[in-house]
């Protein structure tokens, strides 16, 4: 089994679906960040089989956890103080999220107003049913790339 | 400062303030004569529609204000790339209120955002079409004397129409509504439209054939089966002739039912029945320039005493 040394301060998103971490990366812009971080791909798991973890080490206040929620709500975040786990956060999913995701509707304003952001709105909660908020359409987890 | 953006954008009791309003001005249109006076209402339309443009700028002209506009992107400066965002805030400085249509859906959003005045969105694309929906409202409410409890049957394009998306959105908020979907297959009303009602309990039909269900409409809501919809000139060709109504089917019908059509019409109403008293789709034109009206005094927040 790899073995990946603990952090002192930051994150620990576990139960991150297989193959997911890479996304997740990419959504809270980690290669933005001067900080170390550790992805762990395929790791067993009890409960999923295989899952993926991430490690980050970065000041707790720097990452954009709603995004989390959009991507995944049943990933666990641990946040990490001194070494320890100080906090589980519960992820609920945001009202808003801006400029994650874009529209692919051909036929919406997004795809040639300059510099408009994408704005996606939560319109069913139970569903995780996001709509653009400009044109409505339903965002598809096909396009969830961006 | 209020837009209008979408039908659902009014409660249903600011809804009956406003249709209050459009009943008073088509009573009483000259006490309204001089409302908007000193006011300019921009129609800024990115493609054409010469009805709805010219409902808005009767709507102005009879409150006694003044219209400018264009009536085309191509002559506008959106053909010199300007953004929806930039021609707001310039339309912002020249008039009071501003009537936006546009091919791409949520431009008047957009448009909204940026603005210094009310827009209101006069049709975006495939989206929404909010004055046709208030004027199918008002007329309902107007010569039905009441937008409760009765059957609507929809008949034609259900899968493209916008209008019918927008009236059945507006009308699920209202008691007691039955919807009846009379459309082919290929153009039957979308599924989120038809769970929607299954969940709020709303009971719905979906037939295929307009004679069989004309005799337990309170209203029928014909739609064009548009050409530009279809992919190929096949599929239109055999499509469009399959709802035609015509004196006979309307003689299976109600003393009173109502028939509405947004307009244009191209055969799916035979001219016969256009002396039908139940026709009401030129009466129905008429309740969009009083609508028309009485939105852009509340937008405006003129009161008339």
């Amino acid at each position: 089994m790899l073995n990946v040394g603990k952090i002192e301060e930051g994150f620990v998103l576990d139960h991150i679906k297989a193959g997911k971490s890479l996304s997740i990366y990419e959504h809270l812009q980690l290669d933005k960040l001067d900080c170390t971080v550790a992805i762990i791909k395929n790791a067993r798991s009890e409960k999923m089989g295989k899952k993926d973890i991430l490690k980050v080490e970065c000041d707790i206040d720097k990452l954009d956890l709603d995004v989390l929620a959009f991507i995944d709500h049943n990933i666990t975040v641990n946040v990490i103080k001194d070494g320890e786990i100080v906090d589980k956060k519960v992820l609920v999913l945001p009202k808003q999220i801006k400029n994650v995701i874009k529209c692919h509707n051909p036929r919406c304003i997004t795809s040639i107003e300059q510099e408009l952001p994408h704005v996606f709105v939560l319109a069913d909660e139970e569903k995780g049913v996001y709509r653009c908020k400009y044109c409505e359409e339903k965002y598809h987890e096909s396009a969830k790339k961006k | 400062m209020r837009h209008l953006m979408n039908p659902l954008d009014f409660t249903t009791e600011e809804l009956d303030k406003l249709f209050d309003l459009a009943n008073d001005i088509e009573q009483n249109p000259a006490k309204y004569a001089h409302a908007c006076e000193g006011k300019i209402l921009a129609t800024c339309f990115y493609e054409p529609s010469t009805r709805t443009r010219l409902s808005f700028e009767s709507a102005m002209t009879r409150l006694g204000g003044r219209v400018i506009g264009f009536s085309d992107a191509a002559s506008s400066s959106a053909s010199k790339g300007e953004s929806v965002s930039d021609t707001i805030r310039i339309i912002s400085c020249y008039a009071d209120i501003c009537a936006m249509r546009h091919p791409k859906e949520g431009a008047p959003m957009v448009a909204a955002e940026k603005s210094g005045i009310p827009v209101i969105n006069a049709g975006d694309g495939g989206h929404q079409h909010p004055t046709q929906t208030l004027t199918d409202l008002l007329t309902i409410r107007s010569m039905k004397g009441r937008l409760d409890h009765f059957t609507i049957g929809l008949c034609g394009d259900l899968k493209f129409g916008r209008t019918v998306h927008s009236l059945i959105d507006a009308l699920v908020r209202y008691e007691n509504i039955r919807f009846i979907f009379i459309s082919p297959e290929e153009l039957r009303v979308p599924d989120y439209i038809t769970e929607m009602l299954r969940a709020r309990k709303i009971p719905y039909e979906e037939v295929i054939r307009l004679e069989d269900v004309m005799p337990s409409l309170d209203m029928l809501y014909m739609t064009r089966v548009q050409k530009e919809r279809f992919f190929n000139e096949e599929d239109y060709i055999r499509l469009k002739d399959f709802y035609v109504l015509d004196t006979a089917k309307m003689a299976l019908a109600k003393e009173d039912m109502l028939v509405l059509h947004p307009l244009p019409r191209v055969n799916e109403i035979s001219v016969e029945v256009d002396q039908d008293p139940r026709a009401a789709y030129f009466k129905q034109a008429q309740y969009g320039v009083y609508v028309r009206m009485a939105l852009i005094l509340t937008l405006l927040g003129i009161q008339v005493q």
